[in-house]
């Protein structure tokens, strides 16, 4: 099945898009950055500090959801669907 | 009796009770049922169950505790055990349960048709799980002797009294259903008393925003600053910026848990739980929701405690509080000799700072923070007995997963893979129990005994599945010619990487003395903690599996046919049922 090929890169693609975000709030905007980022404030929050223990864990869950309903779509337009 | 005895009998008794009815309701009548709860949980029940399985006593006692003393240097922790959720739902879950088998040694065997592989991944699952129970079984003890005031050995029997009546009679199913229960028993009793002291210090009663917001005494300062103030001023690291060794350090250790997580057998193998790939990927978003109720309430706790516990021993700079006068929570934590005071200059008040000549508070355990927080801010006792069940519920729901993916692993890939193929499933269903029932006396005989090195054995648990278990699923997945040898070369150097580092600076199996290059930061390999070394771990094993794959060739064709059938979800799942 040769179909089963592109559905193969689009899930790759998908999953590079998703683990690009999911570095980016956690080590980029957490800890790599945290420094100048500090100086923006989130109310009493310092910005990097508000990525590292709150922020990235609300993008992690929307990430999650957000590739689980793009795989559905995926499964479908490809017809590879659980019978 | 006292009322506060009272009440935590009520909350501990009345929530086994509902633990026992569960169990009886889901009775384990075949393997299937027994290992994977007969795969039909909805995504939902295995989030919630996922949830409480996942959080232990370390996430309910310990963490905000870690992250008080801490400070942003404890994101690690918050970050490395939610980020692990991504790759969970995007790298491993789906596919292992497609390909719809009942462990992952199992997955692991299928895979790299090797029983060396499923061997090593036994080896692997049992000394990851059995380390992670130590820290359950000193958890339910300690709740007991604390708070119902009987000794720790007896509150140990309890506990695995009762992990014992559900898990072996329901095996997975009782497991599931209990878990669901026990998870709504801890997030209460984590959040109550978290939304009670929110509204006290800064009238905001939802955590999250509370620690974000101005204090509620009408200086309009915000809380972290507070802190930071405070704690700065008594000579300790500024709470927000202390880094925990800098940088790299805190990216290799978010990176080890993350992929720890990910590769944590008790884990994985609750997704094998559920009828559907689409209900595995929904599962871990479900998972990370309920996880992330309690992870994104922690930071809270932990900084509202610091903050609490500051204000109580110094109300105002210079006002230290008289020890003669400490409150009656002081008095309790110190008959436990988790909390320690020692009058240094004779004045009769307490001093607590950074400087180790003249600071009095000898010993402040990280572990007391979240147990003794609700009598810090004068709770009400209901609350008090709330955070004991909880607790207890966060330790015997892990170790219940624990146990089962211990025994599964004997009964199921040992005894019925690899020595006797030919055993019915009855049998399998009664050498499951057995060892199920002898895995928890170890397990209660090491939490009575815990050996010397119990603490530093955690992080090795994290290490192992980082740098052995994660690296060999996610080729199995994604790298279709990676052949059987190649991956059985990459998680034999994985492990060997890890450990050799763990040992050469915490010393041989942990024993004190002979560590040879002595646990001492100069010495660390990029100034990386022993701790967050299997994020190298992992990077070896991927680059050695290559290398031999390179050198050795790829796996067989039907292998290959085998891979391009578990990444797409057609077909249906079938082999978990009928196998």
């Amino acid at each position: 099945m040769e179909g089963n090929a592109t559905y193969w890169s689009e899930n790759l693609r998908l999953i590079f898009i998703c683990l690009a975000i999911w570095f980016v709030v956690s080590f980029g905007f957490g800890l790599i950055l945290v420094e100048p980022l500090n100086a923006i404030r989130l109310g009493g929050y310092k910005l990097g500090f508000w990525f590292a223990q709150q922020g990235s864990i609300y993008t992690f869950v929307g990430l999650i959801f957000w590739y689980t309903k793009k795989m559905n779509d995926l499964d479908k337009k490809y017809n590879v669907e659980e019978s | 009796m006292d009322e506060l005895k009272i009440y935590t009998y009520i909350a501990v008794f009345g929530s086994f009770a509902i633990y026992f009815g569960i169990a009886w309701w889901a009775r384990a009548g075949s393997t299937s049922d027994f290992y994977v709860a007969g795969g039909g949980v909805t995504p939902m029940q295995n989030g919630m169950a996922i949830g409480a399985d996942w959080m232990s006593a370390a996430s309910f006692i310990s963490m905000a505790g870690m992250i008080s003393f801490l400070g942003y240097g404890g994101s690690v922790f918050l970050m490395g055990w939610t980020g692990g959720y991504v790759l969970l739902a995007m790298l491993l879950a789906p596919y292992m349960r497609k390909h719809g088998k009942f462990t992952v040694p199992e997955f692991i065997y299928d895979r790299y048709y090797s029983k060396t592989a499923r061997v090593v991944a036994v080896v692997c699952l049992i000394i990851a799980s059995l380390t992670y129970i130590i820290g359950q079984m000193k958890g339910v003890g300690v709740a007991f002797s604390r708070f119902l005031e009987v000794d720790y050995d007896l509150g140990l029997y309890i506990g695995m009294f009762v992990v014992w009546v559900y898990a072996v009679l329901g095996g997975m199913k009782g497991i599931t259903y209990t878990q669901i229960a026990q998870y709504c028993v801890l997030i209460f009793a984590y959040t109550i008393p978290a939304v009670f002291i929110s509204l006290q210090l800064t009238g905001n009663p939802i955590p999250q925003l509370g620690l974000g917001s101005t204090l509620a005494d009408g200086s309009g300062v915000y809380l972290l600053d507070k802190l930071d103030m405070v704690v700065t001023d008594l000579g300790f690291k500024e709470y927000t910026t202390d880094n925990m060794g800098g940088t790299v350090n805190m990216f290799a250790y978010t990176m080890s848990l993350m992929i720890g997580t990910a590769g944590l057998p008790h884990v994985i193998m609750r997704f094998f739980t559920v009828p559907s790939v689409k209900a595995a990927r929904q599962s871990a978003g479900y998972a990370l929701v309920f996880i992330a109720l309690l992870y994104t309430v922690a930071p809270a706790v932990g900084a509202m405690a610091r903050l609490n516990l500051m204000n109580t021993i110094e109300p105002a700079a210079g006002q230290n509080m008289d020890y003669a006068e400490r409150p009656q929570w002081f008095k309790d934590w110190e008959k436990t000799g988790l909390l320690q005071f020692e009058d240094k200059n004779g004045d009769g008040k307490i001093q607590y700072n950074a400087d180790k000549a003249t600071n009095e508070m000898v010993k402040v355990d990280r572990d007391i923070m979240v147990l003794a927080n609700p009598a810090i801010a004068n709770l009400p006792n209901w609350v008090i007995a709330l955070v004991a069940a909880g607790g207890l519920a966060a330790a015997l729901s892990t170790a219940a997963g624990l146990l089962l993916a211990i025994s599964s692993s004997i009964s199921h890939d040992l005894m019925k893979g690899i020595l006797t193929p030919d055993m019915s499933e009855k049998n399998e269903l009664l050498a499951g129990r057995v060892v199920m029932t002898l895995s928890i006396i170890v397990a209660g005989y090491l939490g009575l005994n815990p050996p010397g090195f119990a603490a530093g054995t955690v992080a090795l648990a994290f290490g192992l599945a980082a740098s052995s278990i994660f690296p060999a699923l996610m080729m199995g997945i994604f790298a279709k010619k990676m052949s059987g040898k190649a991956a059985v070369a990459g998680m034999v150097s994985g492990i060997g990487v890890t450990m050799l580092y763990v040992f050469q600076h915490k010393g041989i199996m942990f024993i004190p003395g002979t560590s040879f290059l002595g646990d001492m930061g100069p010495n660390w390999f990029f100034g990386i903690s022993p701790n967050a070394f299997g994020s190298v771990g992992a990077l070896v094993n991927f680059a050695v599996a290559f290398a031999v794959l390179k050198v050795t060739g790829p796996a067989p064709a039907h292998i290959q046919e085998m891979v391009d059938n578990f990444r797409t979800p057609h077909g249906g799942v079938s082999a978990a049922h009928d196998h």
